[in-house]
C-alpha cells in the first residue's frame, strides 16, 4: 500500500507541478515539452486506477498526435513570444484571485461529498474482474454495443474535424506550376503538334 | 496510507484551476491557451476514470475516451484556425482578433 501512495503522490506531483509549468513557461516549446510530462504522469494516475486502455490511449494520442501537432505549430508560426508576455503580470492579481476561489470551492465541494450507496448499487456496466477479462476487453464490449451511436458520432467528429483542418489551412497559390491529370490525359495528337509550311531557304 | 477518490479529486482540481488561471495569465498567447484547455480536458478526464473505478462502473472510461476524441478533434481545428490566422494578420495575440468587430 505504501507503494502505491509513493507512486501516486511521485505522478501526481510531477503532473502538477509540469502542468504549472505549462503556463508560467517563457517558451512556448518548453510549454508544449511540460504539458507531454503532465500528459505521460496522468497516464500513471490512469494506469494506477485500473484503466490501462486510457492511459495507453493518452500516450499515443496527446503524446504522440496533439502535442506533436502543438509543437509543429509553436515551430512553424514565426511568432515573437517575448512580445506576448507583456501584460503577464497585470492579468496576475485577477488570475490568482480567481484560481485560488475555484480551488477552494472544488476543494470545498471535494472534502464534504457523500457517495449516495444507491448509486453504488445501480451501476450500468460493472467492471468485470481482472481475471475474467482485461480491461480494453470491458471497454469494447460496452463501446461498441451500447455506446454504439456515441462511437459512431465520435468518429463523424473526426472525420469533420479533419475535413475543417484541411479546407482551413489548404491554400490555392497563383503562379505555381502543377500536374494537371485530366489537362494531360485530354491532349491528342491534334492539339499537341502543329505542322507548319515553312518557306524554302527563308527561315521560320 | 490508503490513496482513494478524494485523492485523485484533488489533483483534477489542482490541475482544472491551473488550466483556467492559465487561460488568465496568458491573455495574448493563443496557443498556451489552448494548452491550458488540454489540462482541464485532462483533469476531466481523471475525473471521469476517478469515478468509474470507484463506482465500479465502465462507463465512465467509455465517456472519458469520448472526451478525449473530442479534445483531439479540438485541438486540430483550434490550431488551423490559428495558422489561418497567423497568415491573414502575422500574429497570434489574442487582442488582434479583431476583423469582424465593424
Amino acid at each position: 500500500m505504501t507503494v502505491t501512495a509513493a507512486f501516486f503522490y511521485l505522478f501526481s506531483t510531477i503532473a502538477i507541478a509540469s502542468g504549472f509549468m505549462v503556463i508560467a513557461s517563457r517558451n512556448p516549446v518548453q510549454s508544449v515539452l511540460f504539458l507531454i510530462l503532465a500528459f505521460v504522469n496522468a497516464a500513471g494516475l490512469f494506469l494506477m486506477m485500473g484503466a490501462e486502455f486510457l492511459a495507453m490511449i493518452l500516450v499515443i494520442v496527446y503524446v504522440g498526435a496533439v502535442a506533436v501537432l502543438f509543437l509543429f505549430v509553436v515551430m512553424m508560426l514565426d511568432v515573437d513570444f517575448a512580445e506576448l508576455r507583456q501584460g503577464f503580470l497585470q492579468y496576475l492579481p485577477i488570475g490568482a484571485l480567481i484560481g485560488i476561489v475555484f480551488l477552494l470551492e472544488l476543494v470545498l465541494v471535494i472534502g464534504t461529498y457523500v457517495v449516495d450507496p444507491h448509486l453504488i448499487r445501480a451501476t450500468t456496466a460493472p467492471i468485470p474482474a481482472a481475471d475474467v477479462m482485461t480491461n480494453t476487453q470491458a471497454i469494447g464490449q460496452v463501446l461498441y454495443t451500447r455506446y454504439f451511436y456515441f462511437f459512431q458520432t465520435a468518429g463523424l467528429i473526426l472525420l469533420v474535424a479533419m475535413i475543417g483542418a484541411i479546407v482551413l489551412t489548404l491554400r490555392e497559390r497563383t503562379g505555381v506550376k502543377r500536374q494537371d491529370i485530366a489537362k494531360q490525359n485530354a491532349r491528342t495528337q491534334e492539339t499537341a503538334i502543329e505542322v507548319r509550311k515553312v518557306p524554302f531557304r527563308q527561315g521560320v | 496510507m490508503v490513496i482513494g477518490l478524494g485523492h485523485y479529486l484533488t489533483v483534477a482540481a489542482v490541475l482544472f484551476t491551473l488550466g483556467v488561471f492559465g487561460i488568465f495569465i496568458n491573455r495574448k498567447n493563443v496557443i498556451v491557451i489552448l494548452m491550458s484547455i488540454e489540462l482541464i480536458l485532462l483533469s476531466v478526464n481523471i475525473n471521469m476514470v476517478a469515478f468509474s473505478t470507484h463506482l465500479n462502473d465502465i462507463v465512465g472510461q467509455v465517456f472519458a475516451l469520448l472526451i478525449l476524441t473530442v479534445a483531439a478533434a479540438e485541438a486540430a481545428i483550434g490550431l488551423a484556425i490559428l495558422v489561418v490566422f497567423f497568415r491573414n494578420r502575422g500574429s497570434i495575440a489574442v487582442e488582434d482578433v479583431n476583423m469582424m468587430k465593424g
